[in-house]
């Protein structure tokens, strides 16, 4: 008899897992002296939040009764027949409301924002996904919110820009260094340090300062939670894989989180190789990066022989990113999880594939992860069964695929 | 010299001591350079060589394209050391500013010997607080360096108190909450912030953040025993040249004895 009560959704206080502010050497708080009290007062906040009934409870009928949780677990049949005749289980993050995974994390910090009294809320944004997750929380609560997008993005993301605007949301565009993530979560750190006294900063994955690592996590590791009870409720098993995309990492630790203890399951992350990662052209952080400071955590990232970060690409906006949370650091040093590159080609190939095969498009985020169980079907075998996150969907991402499949031109036009 | 001596002398002569910050390799190497020079030239105690960073998180829209600059025409890290090299030659006494990726990078305690050997006199470190320091307590004990690091307005006394018990040389408060960057008016709770850090353990308190004017510094003046003043001299620099730095420095040099 599998458990099919609604899994808890925070750590229980006596979990071995690392809880911040260290995974293994990993994590940290290194960040400007003004921004420590912050820091610190988000970290009690959300300590007695998971401890308060009313906290839980209202969260709980959020995600049930705005998001639509618990989110289906689906076959994809047709596309498994791909992957060496592997069951592949999707986790259809795609159908939460606004899209994606990030409204689990972006709800409850709303939700503990407004306990701390603070009325504006503040994110970066890559692919527009946390951005439209943010907005549609504040929104929802009445809060103010500002979003931070690099210009690259607002240009590739153009529909998530009108969609945080239609929200309410102010959306600014990040023109400085490379104009994408990286720069947009130096911008959101700089309104934040002169607006922390009516102001949440709402980080969108699981990398950053203490404690925005462990928060995010708790806040998306129902991912896991619910499809493990699924899988198990429908294979009566525990699946031998579970796969997910990796840019900072906050649906992949969502999905691997509640199997970390579970040592026969296999953790599987698809980091973006973009044009490849023989190439410099891609954002293979854990793959090919280093150990340093970015972003208030010691964790990998693409950086130089001096330290200047290196620029990620990725097609994916969403994964275009030059760092990753340190909770995989420690996963990937201790080998408990594997990350494997995906490039751009991988990506739109296995993108297409569910499209026609399951009537699902993906998010190109996604697609990373639906590439690389296609590879790891391949080489299990017949019998195994893999769980993909499938993070988010790709209404956004349709010019982007139609342009690459050619059926648009560069201006986004149909061609001929 | 240490940076703690400039201050008590400063301090014997009745006024503040004047805090000049550039950062090396904008707009070139060999300009930024002259420019280290000319604010020594000028009347600046301590320079404060910035290392070019591609985030500079704390940093405002002026030093970060001064960063933007640097990096584009190949600056490396290593260059800062001839800008400390400068200024030492010049008379003043020089400390680094840096993210603290940069330092973990060349390695700590290389990095610390390195500095020692160019003349130079401690790091401020605007993204490190004490508590993820162990390296640094380690490497600045072993080639006698100054620890600068900073509080802001929303330190609570137990964080001033720890922040001063770590630092050796002088505390960096921030005037404001914000980035750095040339301001209207220094942040009303500059004075109250210097007065609590003193109340917490520390012996000497610079100011920085905002300060853009001869007036500005005089005010400062009147509470701290130094005045940092970065984004007017990094704008004087990349508009005008080495000569705008120094009359700056020089107007800057008499407000700090106008308290």
């Amino acid at each position: 008899m599998t458990d099919t009560r609604t899994p808890d959704q925070f750590s229980a206080p006596d979990s071995p897992l690392p809880q911040g502010p260290r995974f293994g050497e990993f994590g940290g708080r290194f960040i400007p002296e003004a921004l420590l009290p912050a820091c610190e007062e988000i970290e009690e906040a959300f300590a007695k939040a998971v401890l308060d009934e009313e906290f839980r409870t209202e969260y709980q009928r959020l995600l049930a009764e705005f998001v639509g949780r618990p989110s289906l677990l689906s076959e994809a049949p047709r596309f498994s027949a791909h992957a060496g005749g592997a069951r592949i289980l999707l986790k259809r993050e795609d159908l939460n409301h606004t899209g994606a995974h990030k409204i689990n994390n972006a709800l409850g910090q709303a939700l503990l924002a407004q306990r701390m009294g603070k009325k504006r809320l503040i994110a970066e944004t890559g692919a527009g996904q946390h951005g439209v997750a943010t907005a549609t929380a504040a929104a929802l609560l009445g809060m103010e919110c500002r979003i931070y997008m690099g210009a690259v993005d607002v240009e590739r993301q153009a529909l998530n820009v009108a969609r945080m605007r239609l929200l309410g949301a102010e959306v600014t565009s990040v023109e400085a260094g490379t104009a994408t993530l990286k720069d947009a979560i130096n911008e959101t750190f700089r309104d934040w340090v002169a607006s922390v006294d009516s102001t949440h900063y709402v980080f969108g994955t699981v990398a950053g300062p203490h404690p925005f690592p462990l928060l995010v996590r708790e806040f998306q590791r129902i991912i896991g939670l619910e499809a493990r009870a699924q899988v198990q409720e429908l294979t009566g098993a525990l699946p031998e894989a579970v796969v997910a995309c990796v840019g900072g990492g906050s649906n992949a630790i969502g999905a691997f989180h509640a199997f970390i203890e579970d040592e026969s399951v296999r953790l599987v992350g698809c980091e973006a190789a973009g044009d490849g990662i023989d190439t410099p052209r891609h954002a293979a952080t854990l793959t090919k990066g280093t150990v340093g400071v970015l972003h208030g955590a010691r964790s990998y990232q693409l950086q130089d022989s001096d330290g200047q970060t290196l620029e990620s690409h990725s097609i994916s906006a969403g994964l275009d990113y030059s760092g990753v949370g340190p909770e995989h650091a420690w996963l990937h040093a201790t080998g408990r999880a594997e990350y494997r590159p995906v490039t751009d080609a991988e990506a739109m190939d296995a993108f297409a594939l569910l499209c026609r095969t399951e009537g699902i498009i993906p998010a190109i985020e996604s697609s990373h992860a639906l590439a690389g169980a296609l590879m790891l079907g391949r080489e299990l075998g017949p019998g195994a069964t893999i769980l993909v996150c499938l993070s988010g969907r790709g209404d956004k991402d349709v010019t982007t695929a139609g342009r690459w499949f050619g059926y648009l031109d560069g201006e986004g036009e149909l061609p001929g | 010299m240490t940076t703690a001596d400039v201050l008590a002398q400063a301090r014997a002569e009745g006024r503040a001591a004047l805090i000049g910050y550039l950062p090396v390799g904008a707009p070139t190497l060999t300009a930024s350079l002259d420019g280290v020079r000319a604010l020594v030239a000028g009347g600046a105690d301590i320079v404060e060589v910035g290392l070019p960073y591609t985030d500079p998180g704390m940093d405002g829209p002026v030093i970060e394209a001064a960063a933007v600059a640097a990096l584009a025409n190949g600056t490396r890290v290593r260059d800062g050391f001839a800008a400390v090299e400068a200024a030492a030659e010049a008379g003043a006494v020089p400390v680094v500013m840096s993210y603290w990726n940069l330092i973990l990078q060349y390695g700590v305690d290389a990095y610390a010997r390195d500095l020692a050997a160019a003349g130079g006199a401690g790091i401020i470190t605007p993204d490190l607080v004490p508590d993820e320091a162990e390296d640094w307590f380690a490497a600045s004990g072993a080639h006698g360096l100054d620890r600068i690091f900073l509080v802001a307005p929303s330190s609570t006394e137990e964080r001033l108190a720890r922040v001063a018990a770590a630092s050796r040389g002088f505390v960096y408060a921030a005037s404001t909450m914000g980035v750095t960057g040339t301001r209207g008016q220094v942040g009303a709770h500059a004075a109250d912030l210097v007065a609590r850090t003193r109340a917490a353990g520390a012996e000497h308190v610079c100011v920085g953040l905002g300060v853009s004017t001869r007036a500005q510094a005089a005010e400062v003046a009147g509470y701290a025993d130094g005045v940092i003043v970065g984004s007017a001299f990094v704008r004087a620099l990349q508009e005008e040249g080495p000569a705008a730095v120094a009359r700056l420095a020089e107007e800057f040099g008499e407000g700090v004895r106008d308290r």
